[in-house]
């Protein structure tokens, strides 16, 4: 032991010592933990990519106290939009409960300053993984997606360079044989997340790994979708009222997810995202994987997607039969028969 | 009506220094630059190619045959000079990327020399087909399926394999999917390089006797390239003799083969074994 360490007085406790960095471990950062250099250029990329839609925009995407695939991307977009003023939720897989979600809320929270929630019709900036919110968002609202890789073409080409190319020449053959290929392998398109997408009839975008269901709530939702991929240092946007047009053959519709007339567990709904889980006896059931809107539910079954707007507007899978569905499938009576006829 | 015109075509490997052209050529006998040392692979092509005609180009290997194919498939740029085509206004050779990509996805097909360049050996053979009809803008899948069960009958290739990867494909069959790729979207051209070559030679008289057939029944311009006289004799129209990247000469097919005018063409149809 040398003498400085001698003399420094040895914590007793973990306590202790985190006493310590609460004092003034996060004092000497910037607001929002990131330097306004590096805002400005988040900002910047942001409105480049909104600009855009639909196309990859690098960023300077800096070491942030978690590891690269984490969220980095996502944290870096919300924290260089978040002010004081601002509302902040996390979702990790439709959970606001798991470590990540935490970890991120309580990053925003003590550099940034944040009010947070778990309900996603209060929240103004909304970071997720995996996940889009079964409330219908509003104009005032931002959903930044975590994304762990940014290229839909990597499917098909593992080479960078070539699937720019083919990106700014708008050359998507090869996604598109590989949906041919797989439906003569399955007899339907079999990408269970990160379904590729046609931004604005422009770009093709991998979605992030959100599943088939959330897809059709990128296409003219009412507010704004930022992607940013912290390991790739890559971001883009889907901006308010963009056509999102997931590939598909004309006789080989699109289709979301099947839950063969299952109900959650819960709350009863048959018109969310479901999670299969296996409880202790080896029975399986099902459970919404949007926890937060599933509490809700579970308070107020009658509760609608869009209950806080005016005027209801059709947000992802055909659910409400009352409401139109904008996509490529006709509105289903049964909320348990979504998206096909088979 | 003439397909395709072309006049001065010239491809320079290398950092041409001016007088490349003047230095090189069948006069000189080499087709690399003694000051520069960039190579002249093709200088000063003329030729024309009407309907429904085929065109041979043969010659010794390095005689530039195989970058003119390249040229007019669009698959390379050229150095120098200008094509007219008919369905495209202006210098065929100017066209952009993605002007490129849509001609060649729907105007002009090739059947590249080496399959690798020419197929997706990961995909099956019918997605290889596919994926010509799919960059043309089909999106019905029961029709891409009928499409492709239809070329691969035209060009013989069993419909049972079409689902099969095509590296688990023999050669044969490699380059009739290639053939039933490049017809796909019934173009105005088609450039055959070095159609034969590889393949034994039963199985080379029944792809040639397929393409014929084809070539004749849609009646599309063509040019073939190959070291092969037979495959020239068997297929071309008129052909055009080339050495160190210049036309020598050109004429009816049977006539160069029968009344060789040039010195080096006369050598090379009597060194036939």
């Amino acid at each position: 032991m040398t003498d400085r360490q001698a003399a420094s007085s040895t914590p007793d406790s973990v306590d202790a010592l985190l006493d310590g960095v609460d004092a003034d471990g996060l004092a000497g950062y910037n607001y929002a933990y990131l330097d306004e250099h590096t805002k400005r250029e988040v900002r910047r990329s942001i409105l480049k990519s909104i600009a855009i839609p639909g196309h990859q925009v690098p960023f300077a995407s800096r070491e942030m106290p978690l590891a690269r695939g984490w969220g980095t991307g996502g944290i870096q977009a919300s924290l260089s939009l978040l002010g004081p003023d601002d509302t902040f939720k996390v979702i990790d897989q439709g959970s606001d409960e798991s470590v990540n979600a935490a970890n991120i809320r309580r990053l925003a929270t003590t550099t940034a300053d944040v009010a947070t929630t778990s309900d996603a019709t209060e929240a103004s900036i909304i970071q997720t993984r995996h996940r889009i919110p079964e409330e219908v968002l509003s104009d005032d609202q931002i959903l930044v997606l975590q994304v762990p890789i940014t290229d839909a073409l990597r499917r098909v080409d593992g080479s960078d360079s070539a699937n720019r190319r083919r990106h700014a020449h708008k050359n998507y053959s090869k996604m598109w044989v590989a949906l041919y290929e797989n439906i003569v392998e399955y007899g339907e398109i079999k990408l269970s997340a990160r379904y590729p997408v046609m931004v604005a009839d422009r770009y093709l975008m991998d979605p992030s790994p959100i599943p088939r269901w959330d897809v059709p709530k990128l296409d003219d939702a009412d507010n704004l979708f930022l992607f940013a991929a912290g390991r790739e240092a890559r971001m883009y946007a889907v901006p308010p009222h963009t056509s999102v047009t997931p590939l598909a053959f004309e006789d080989r519709e699109f289709q979301v997810e099947r839950f063969d007339a299952a109900a959650c567990r819960h709350c009863d709904s048959t018109d969310t995202f479901l999670t299969e889980v296996e409880t202790d006896d080896g029975e399986r059931v099902f459970a919404c994987n949007d926890t937060a809107f599933c509490e809700k539910r579970a308070a107020n079954p009658e509760l609608a997607k869009a209950h806080h707007h005016d005027d209801p507007k059709a947000w992802g899978p055909p659910t409400d039969p009352a409401v139109p569905y904008g996509g490529d499938t006709p509105p289903s009576t049964n909320g348990a028969d979504l998206g096909g006829d088979d | 009506m003439v397909v395709v015109d072309a006049s001065g075509l010239t491809k320079i490997y290398g950092q041409p220094c001016g007088e490349c052209v003047d230095n090189t050529g069948p006069a000189v006998g080499d087709n690399q630059c003694p000051v520069c040392g960039s190579v002249v692979a093709c200088a000063d092509i003329d030729f024309e190619l009407y309907d429904g005609e085929v065109l041979g180009i043969v010659g010794e290997s390095g005689s530039g045959k195989s970058s003119l194919a390249e040229l007019l498939a669009l698959d390379s740029e050229a150095t120098a000079g200008t094509v007219t085509y008919e369905h495209y206004d202006g210098n065929l050779l100017a066209a952009g990327y993605q002007q490129r990509h849509q001609l060649q996805n729907e105007r002009i097909g090739m059947v590249h020399q080496h399959v690798r360049d020419g197929l997706e050996l990961d995909f099956s053979g019918g997605g290889n087909v596919a994926e010509k009809l799919l960059a043309a803008g089909w999106r019905e899948y029961d029709a891409i399926r009928d499409r492709v069960r239809e070329l691969f009958t035209e060009t013989e290739v069993p419909v049972s394999r079409m689902d099969d990867p095509t590296d688990t494909y023999s050669g044969g069959m490699q380059r009739r999917v290639q053939i039933a790729r490049a017809i796909a979207n019934d173009p105005s051209l088609v450039i055959l390089d070095e159609p034969t070559t590889g393949l034994d030679v039963s199985v080379q008289a029944r792809v040639l006797d397929m393409f014929r057939r084809i070539q004749r029944e849609q009646d599309v311009a063509t040019i073939v390239v190959s070291h092969d006289l037979d495959v020239i004799r068997l297929l071309a129209d008129r052909t055009l003799v080339m050495r160190h990247g210049r036309i020598i000469e050109s004429g009816l097919t049977d006539r160069i083969m029968e009344d060789p005018h040039h010195e080096y063409t006369q050598t090379l149809i009597n060194s036939v074994i």
